[in-house]
């Protein structure tokens, strides 16, 4: 029986479960040659296109930027910065639609290129002489996130410490429609060679496996060209069959192996990197080119010239569909990524990112609207097709039942979301839809609970130490009566006064619950309350802006203010004062009536509202009428409050 | 305008529900046809019925839960439930008995049950059997093939006899199921299970005439057809080739064990295969995906489980055809199979490993 | 003699059964939580109060003693079809008076806040950070939504505001995608 390595070197594949044969539709795109695309007028750079954090943002609004820059910082191991992929000028950093299936506004940075496409001055490293860590960081520093579709950042794989095994190059490319990769193998394999030679650099593998679909015989020769002179590089040709791009599908095909549930690749030894990843590493460290670009099948028959483009990060989606003859069609979709897994935009402004590997513009007839839903039959065509052997009408029943234990309890995490099941589907059931939405709600619960747990913890801390501030409340005070029980004994002439509050506090400290009555308890609130805005007020009044007079809800503030302000302010005019008073009840009111449930709450706003103007009047005497003096009043009151601050820190 | 939104995958198999249905029903075709030939038209008869009424009775039940009427019936699964029902009973069976079939496999088997996909038993089946317990005088009027009628029926008798029991020249039924030497003839199954219980030998048994052939006269030939059908559709991959080949198999290898055991009692495995509905049991309602095990191994289980129980309820039971409860009894095994059938997950260890 | 022999059998059999259950009664038995905890497990921890109770506890002593299971608006349905299958009793609908809201968190307009330490105290997850006179901010991490610290603030500068929906946390609604009208 040979071992495993000599049945690999043998040439020997392996097959896994399941699978589809979906119309590849790759002709369109793959014998073209990569076009260009004119510079677009607008480049929006989200700041995070990959699994992990985005960076903090190095550059500010109106500043320009040169070819390559760093636009964020790579200042933790999950961040991957982004670049300016051409020189111009930063228009805005705000929110943008981004390249999600969500559609969701994310922080993006609009960038208008200026023509020169001027480089930032560049430092290729020497392979030969550079060390692992310098290798790492340009990798980290060029931003490069696995290009293959997950955006894994590509720092994190290569710097694996774990002996490796094997390294697999993805080229396989499953996805109909895509030929993204094909197109860079055909035209750059050896550069992907000495990006793997990179990657062998850093993580010392005992054979290097690069798999490809063998439906892409010009690329495959040309790999295997390439790869001659390394005798530990094997180039792979797997049966065309859908989702053997997968990272475990192609695991098993070229290895036999198994990644167990909830492990890595590199648990099992093995270290998977798309080809474009390797491509992407290899311009990064010999040429210091950071990841500016990547090419995006552009395809479809509503396009009169499908092809492969070469296309900025951050050039909006129609750009490339306008460049390829895009005939916009009623009732059409655009997809980004393949049919299979990729997912519809809302509109054409969003953005290539680093993870995109498609565009694609079907017509209805191609890739029609899905049909209603029918019934299950059980004809469990879903089962045979799934890669992962699960059983998808059982996940299907157990998602709508909204069962997590059951979902548990068939694997639904390790569905890969493939969409092999929902193809076969004659009931035409979207399966992989309920599937992400179920596992969406299950982190959702996931997160929810580790959250009830936390403010458990904290909700029983903050009773803890309530209990104990009472305790030590308690006591203080029991020791306080004790002492002044003593200091009486002891013969000093007894004192009515101290008499009468030495009893008071003993009592109180006999009674340290807070009120129960619930209008006693409003009451103090009240009272407290007007306390509050009397100091709000003051403090109002410190701060009180000349301009923002007008505004009502700076009015109330600026109608009171404290007496070292009044001082050396002169009074307001009456109709001013009136008009704040009338907007403080104005907005009491509003406040009363929205809250509004029990009469009891009603009594006391009527209460307030009678107590309120007198309240404001009595502590607002008179405020500023000139708004210079004004402004000297309130810096001369920000000055005092601030050194009342500071004696209080002190 | 705007752009469509829409999940992955966008791109899907061209095969529906309603084809597959439709397929399964065309593949009955050449068996309807030797039916048709060898035991009269009757059969053709039943099927006008069966399909009206389970049009009729699928309308009503989709009117009355307020959902769509036509989408469910361009689905083609209450026609073919009505087909498989149709063929099942005998030829000459009174109408109502079809009537009354078809109304309760669709309004109570099926949709009661749910509905499309949601039903545990085979609604043609379940059925079957409740003809069978309530009517079993016209469940067996079986009369014997063509070729050993007294009679020939023609079309209009045919109709005549469904509608009153009388051929139109004016035979009762019973007349018409006796042979040409005026013995009341049963099914061949029926036949071996009288003799054998009267303490006649196999061979003693087979010297009667309605066992020309190999499975007695006309059942080989109904089930070759049912055969031919039933592989075309494993080849267009409408229906899996586990369950069709657990159920020949294990009823294959039973009765030979048997047969070898004691020919003189037991019928050749031969003879089990090709008489009485098996074929038309292991390729088209064995296969319902609906009332079927859904897993693989599931699969080869839950087709030798009812390949067993026709060789069983066929010796020991007593009723001719042990098809029907054998598909019943394996109906209601199915979840406990397909519980304990789960395939392996990837990247899981296997079952009894420990999770 | 047959009678008391019969007796004595049976009557010994009693016994050793019996014996044998008690035994096992001790020797096997279950530590279950007991009920209040399952229950409190159960809650969402906000500790709001909606439901009439001071806590998520003191209302999972009050289930326990049989009060409805329907009260409790942050957790929704989900949470009482779980109380409903711990309880074995019916699953209802949310109690009409508290209404099921989209998730929110507080957040104080800090150019407002004049550092009372009201919402402070009202916090029952010391979620609120600050010192006396001195601007107060919501951990919003910590934040259960309860709403409780709103009503205490003299000066309205509390707000519930709806958690931003990220991609990560996104339920896969794509009906709620805005739809671009292109020419």
């Amino acid at each position: 029986m040979p071992s495993l390595f000599q049945q690999i070197q043998a040439g020997k594949l392996w097959d896994f479960h399941g699978g589809v044969h979906p119309p590849t539709r790759k002709a369109q795109t793959a014998q073209k040659p990569i076009g260009v695309l004119p510079l677009p007028d607008r480049l929006y750079i989200p700041l995070r296109q990959h699994i992990g954090v985005a960076g903090h943002v190095l550059v500010s609004k109106g500043q320009r930027v040169l070819k390559g820059q760093p636009l964020t910082s790579a200042d933790n191991s999950m961040a991957v910065p982004v670049h300016a992929p051409t020189s111009g000028t930063v228009m805005a950093i705000a929110e943008h639609t981004s390249a999600h299936p969500s559609a969701l506004p994310e922080i993006t940075i609009t960038l208008v290129p200026d023509g020169l496409d001027e480089w930032r001055s560049r430092y290729p490293l020497n392979l030969a002489t550079s060390d692992k860590l310098s290798l790492l960081e340009r990798i980290q520093e060029s931003g490069i996130a696995g290009m293959g579709g997950a955006g894994f950042p590509a720092h994190l794989k290569a710097g694996l410490t774990q002996p490796v095994d094997y390294l697999i190059i993805n080229a396989v490319e499953c996805e109909p429609y895509i030929t993204a990769d094909d197109a860079l193998i055909q035209e750059g394999a050896i550069t992907i060679v000495k990006g793997i030679d990179i990657l062998c650099k850093l993580l010392n593998p005992k054979a290097v496996l690069i798999g490809i679909e063998d439906d892409k015989p010009i690329a495959s020769a040309a790999l295997k060209a390439a790869c001659s002179q390394r005798e530990h590089y094997y180039v792979r040709d797997v049966p065309t069959k859908y989702p053997s791009g997968g990272e475990k599908q192609l695991i098993q095909l070229l290895t036999n192996k198994e990644v167990p549930a909830g492990r890595r690749p590199i648990d099992i030894g093995i270290v998977m990197l798309n080809v474009g990843t390797a491509f992407a590493v290899a311009q990064a460290v010999l040429d210091d080119q950071p990841l500016l670009s990547r090419i995006v099948t552009v395809t479809g028959e509503t396009l009169s010239q499908p092809q492969n483009v070469l296309a900025l990060i951050g050039t909006p989606v129609s750009d490339l569909l306008t460049f390829c003859g895009y005939q916009q069609q009623t009732a059409g979709k655009v997809i980004m990524g393949g049919p299979m897994m990729g997912f519809t935009l809302p509109d054409l402004t969003v953005p290539i990112i680093k993870t995109t590997n498609c565009i694609l513009a079907p017509s209805q007839y191609e890739l029609p609207q899905p049909g209603n839903e029918l019934d299950c039959i059980r004809c469990s065509a879903c089962a045979d097709a799934c890669p992962a052997s699960l059983l998808p009408q059982q996940l299907l029943w157990y998602s709508k039942a909204k069962d997590p234990a059951k979902l548990d309890e068939y694997n639904l995490f390790d569905c890969i979301e493939c969409g092999a099941c929902a193809y076969v589907c004659p009931s035409e059931i979207p399966l992989v839809q309920y599937y992400r939405v179920a596992k969406a709600e299950i982190r959702e619960q996931q997160r929810e609970a580790v959250k009830a747990e936390q403010a458990k913890a904290r909700f029983e801390a903050r009773n803890a130490r309530l209990e104990r501030e009472k305790q030590q409340r308690m006591a203080r005070n029991q020791q306080l009566a004790q002492a002044r029980e003593q200091a009486q004994k002891t013969g000093s002439n007894s004192n009515a006064v101290a008499d009468a509050l030495a009893r008071i506090k003993a009592k109180k400290a006999e009674q340290p619950a807070p009120a129960t009555n619930r209008e006693q308890v409003l009451a103090e609130r009240e009272a407290k309350k007007q306390q509050a805005r009397e100091y709000q007020a003051a403090k109002a009044a410190a701060n009180q802006q000349p301009d923002s007079v007008s505004e009502t809800a700076k009015q109330e503030q600026a109608v009171s203010s404290e007496p070292t302000v009044n001082e050396s302010a002169t009074v307001e005019p009456a109709n001013a004062k009136s008009a704040a008073v009338a907007a403080a009840i104005a907005r009491a009111k509003a406040k009363k009536a929205a809250q509004a449930q029990a009469e009891q709450q009603e009594t006391i706003v009527e209460a307030e509202q009678t107590k309120q103007p007198e309240a404001i009047e009595q502590s607002s005497p008179q405020a500023a009428t000139d708004p210079r003096k004004a402004a000297i009043a309130a810096a001369i009151a920000r000055a005092k409050a601030k050194k009342q601050a500071d004696s209080e820190k002190s | 305008m705007s752009f469509k939104i829409a999940s992955s995958p966008h791109n899907r198999i061209s095969r529906s529900t309603a084809e597959i249905m439709l397929l399964v029903v065309v593949a009955c075709i050449p068996g309807i046809i030797v039916q048709a030939l060898l035991f009269g038209y009757g059969v053709l008869i039943q099927l006008v019925l069966a399909i009206s009424t389970a049009w009729l009775a699928e309308a009503l039940v989709m009117q009355l839960r307020a959902k769509p009427v036509l989408p469910r019936l361009k689905d083609h699964s209450a026609m073919l439930t009505a087909v498989l029902l149709a063929i099942a009973i005998p030829p000459y069976a009174p109408w109502w008995l079809i009537v009354i079939g078809t109304f309760f496999a669709i309004v109570i088997v099926k949709q009661l049950y749910g509905g499309l996909g949601n039903n545990l038993f085979n609604p043609a089946m379940a059925a079957y059997v409740m003809l069978l317990i309530a009517f079993p005088l016209q469940m067996t009027q079986w009369l014997p093939s063509v070729s050993l009628q007294p009679e020939s029926l023609s079309v209009l008798d045919a109709v005549c006899a469904v509608f009153t029991q009388y051929s139109c020249s004016g035979f009762s039924i019973t007349q018409l199921q006796s042979g040409i030497d005026g013995v009341s003839m049963a099914t061949p199954l029926d036949t071996l299970r009288t003799d054998l219980a009267a303490g006649l030998t196999l061979t003693e048994s087979m010297q009667q005439p309605v066992f020309y052939g190999i499975a007695g006269a006309g059942w080989l030939w109904v089930n070759l057809a049912y055969l031919a059908g039933g592989l075309m559709l494993v080849k267009l991959r409408v229906i899996g080739w586990r369950i069709p080949a657990a159920v020949l198999g294990s009823l294959f290898l039973i009765s030979l064990l048997s047969w070898l055991a004691a020919a003189d009692s037991n019928p050749s495995p031969l003879f089990q295969l090709f008489s009485g509905a098996t074929m038309l049991a292991a390729f088209f309602i064995a296969t319902d995906p609906v009332s079927a095990s859904t897993t693989n191994n599931g699969r080869l289980l839950y087709g030798a489980l009812i390949g067993l129980m026709i060789f069983i309820i066929r010796k020991y039971g007593g009723y001719p055809d042990g098809v029907a409860f054998a598909i019943l009894l394996a109906n209601m095994a199915v979840p406990l199979i397909d519980y304990y059938t789960r395939p392996r997950t990837y990247g899981h260890k296997a079952k009894g490993a420990g999770k | 003699m047959s009678l008391l022999t019969a007796l004595l059998i049976l009557g010994g059999l009693a016994l050793v059964f019996g014996g044998l259950l008690g035994f096992a009664a001790v020797r096997f038995k279950v530590q279950s939580d007991p009920l209040v905890e399952q229950i409190d497990d159960i809650l969402p921890q906000t500790q709001c109060g909606q439901c009439g109770y001071p806590g998520c506890r003191p209302y999972a002593e009050a289930i326990a003693n049989g009060d409805d299971i329907n009260k409790c608006p942050p957790g929704g349905d989900s949470t009482i079809r779980k109380l409903a299958d711990l309880m074995g009793v019916e699953a209802k609908p949310l109690n009409a008076a508290q209404t099921v809201a989209i998730k929110r968190v507080a957040y104080i307009r800090e150019d407002e806040c004049i550092g009372c330490t009201k919402c402070i105290q009202a916090c029952p997850v010391d979620a609120i950070v600050g010192a006396s006179k001195l601007m107060h901010t919501v951990i919003v991490d910590e934040c259960t939504g309860c709403d409780l610290c709103v009503e205490p603030c003299p000066v309205d500068c509390i707000d519930m505001l709806p958690v931003t929906p990220t991609p990560e946390r996104w339920k896969w609604d794509l009906k709620a995608i805005p739809i671009t009208q292109v020419e």
